[in-house]
């Protein structure tokens, strides 16, 4: 059913921490290990090997640079997949009742078999979290391994999303972000997490954790400011080909 | 936004041929016999035809019957509740002007009404998509149903009307284009927001996810329409309104139906390069995570 059921108590979701991202991109290959073989359709590639490959992901790294006003600028890795949003366009659009929200513990998940790939839920979606399965033609998106987190023929702790079992920065927070007492609430009230996108509208219960400023560096070398400045005014040769140069057509340039 | 032929040919044929449903079902013109059976004919076709088109695109459109199921939230699911009741409301209408020469007077109405609600429905589709600001007004639907009104007046043989309408839809259009035009800036989203690190500075996509492209590309950063845009307005203004215009006059001068005929496919090429701007132009909010419009 595409009506959006009333909010859960329990908000599972993930917290990415920006400022621990190295952009290795192995959550990306894990989570694809994980989910060609387990829920759902595979999620197939096309033309792989050649130039143009593409094919599903359900998880991606985008990589930015941020200038501040001074300074030098930051790049910043950014993972994204399905924010599980509380208030999901993409439920409510679904013609076919395909797409719904849980009520137990609000992850957005895709019923496969009553998929007709008509693709208005990926249009819905504002963060790119859907993507159509070219060989499939259903909707793809991430289930936070709903097939890891409750299976009690995995060890405990294997019992989380497949991105964050394998992130090797420990940038990726598996929790309940309804209980304001649980870890992950806990980091995003200390590290003052944020959502994506707000004026969207969409509620998102995935929350990032901003980059920390920046420390700036002391100046540590005593001797540096006594030191001569290199001289500015070639002599000699170097003077005389300087003057050569720049006397030559475009050679102020 | 991608502009897939078969969701063009769809607005733009299932637009006029339910437009011309609309002005049959009103009774204008009330036909009978043979006449009927060829206004009839001629909506249906493209009416359903359109409606055929646009299962093309789905990845399963064998499971089509489940998207009746979902009217309380989705248009997508109205527009389909909404097709197939005009369509079978018009057909027992027109079998009563074309084989008993009988005009259910009431049923036309139901179904001129029905016919004007899938147009509706099919551009509250467009018009509910916070994602795509271009789409997201009221203007959507003005303008849909606008051409559909135009494009039925003109097939239904109803001049005068058609010249009202042929005015209306090309102001509307010029309309939208103005205000579609800076309606993404408007919308407040932008790549500062939508990474949520702009407060440090300002963001720059420096590396996509991966080296090819995807399905999210594909569909929904769709720039190489937006080339032409300034050549196909034009060519939309013309074709769409203006020829048949004229045209138009001169029908009602000489009663020509080849002149007609001749307004008909103009106003088609016309309204196919403004659907194809319409999908063209309308960038999806998605395309900020990638420093693509």
């Amino acid at each position: 059913m595409t009506t959006l059921p009333p909010p859960s108590a329990k908000k599972l979701g993930l917290v990415i921490d920006l400022d621990t991202c190295v952009g290795c991109h192995a959550c990306v290959v894990s989570c694809k290990g994980w989910n060609t073989e387990n829920y759902g359709a595979p999620l197939s590639d096309q033309n792989a090997y050649s130039a143009a490959g593409q094919g599903t992901f359900l998880n991606r790294v985008h990589s930015y640079e941020v200038q501040p006003d001074q300074g030098a600028a930051q790049l910043i890795h950014f993972p994204k997949s399905c924010l599980h949003c509380e208030d999901a366009p993409c439920v409510t659009v679904c013609p076919t009742g395909a797409s719904y929200k849980r009520q137990e513990d609000g992850i957005v998940l895709v019923n496969e078999q009553d998929c007709i790939g008509c693709g208005l839920c990926a249009w819905a979606c504002p963060y790119g979290a859907r993507e159509l399965d070219a060989a499939e033609g259903v909707m793809k998106k991430c289930t936070l391994c709903v097939d890891r987190i409750y299976n009690e023929n995995l060890p405990e702790e294997d019992r989380q999303p497949a991105c964050v079992r394998t992130c090797p920065a420990g940038a990726r927070h598996f929790g309940d972000l309804g209980d304001p007492d649980s870890d992950v609430s806990q980091l995003v009230a200390e590290r003052g997490g944020f959502d994506l996108m707000p004026e969207q509208g969409t509620k998102p219960v995935n929350k990032y954790l901003p980059p920390r400023p920046k420390d700036v560096e002391p100046e540590i070398d005593i001797l540096a400011p006594y030191l001569e400045p290199v001289a500015q005014d070639a002599k000699g040769l170097m003077g005389w080909l300087d003057k050569a140069l720049t006397a030559m057509p475009g050679g102020s340039k | 936004m991608h502009p897939a032929p078969s969701v063009i040919i769809f607005n733009t044929f299932s637009g006029i041929g339910f437009g011309l449903l609309f002005f049959l079902g009103l009774g204008f013109p009330a036909p009978t016999g043979w006449v009927a059976f060829v206004f009839f004919a001629i909506a249906y076709i493209m009416a359903v035809g359109g409606l055929i088109a646009s299962t093309f695109h789905l990845g399963h459109p064998e499971r089509a019957i489940k998207a009746f199921s979902q009217w309380r939230t989705s248009w997508l699911s109205r527009e389909g509740i909404c097709a197939v009741a005009a369509l079978i409301i018009m057909a027992i209408y027109g079998a009563g002007l074309v084989f008993f020469g009988t005009k259910l007077t009431i049923l036309g109405w139901v179904g001129a009404v029905l016919s004007l609600g899938v147009v509706y429905t099919t551009s509250m589709i467009y018009a509910q998509m916070k994602t795509v600001p271009r789409w997201k007004h009221w203007s959507t639907p003005a303008l849909f149903i606008d051409l559909s009104v135009a494009g039925g007046a003109l097939l239904s043989g109803n001049i005068v009307i058609a010249l009202i309408m042929l005015v209306i839809a090309g102001g509307m259009t010029a309309y939208y284009w103005a205000t579609g035009d800076k309606r993404f800036a408007e919308s407040g989203s932008n790549l500062a927001n939508a990474t949520g690190l702009g407060g440090i500075g300002s963001v720059r996509a420096f590396e996509p996810p991966h080296t090819g492209s995807n399905y999210l590309l594909k569909e929904f950063a769709f720039e190489v329409g937006r080339k032409h845009v300034q050549k196909l307005r034009i060519i939309s203004m013309v074709f769409g309104f203006a020829i048949p215009f004229v045209l138009l006059l001169m029908v009602q001068a000489s009663a020509s139906h080849i002149l007609a005929l001749f307004a008909v496919i103009s106003h088609i090429v016309g309204v196919l390069a403004l659907r194809w701007l319409f999908f063209a132009q309308a960038e999806h909010v998605v395309g900020l995570y990638y420093g693509k419009r």
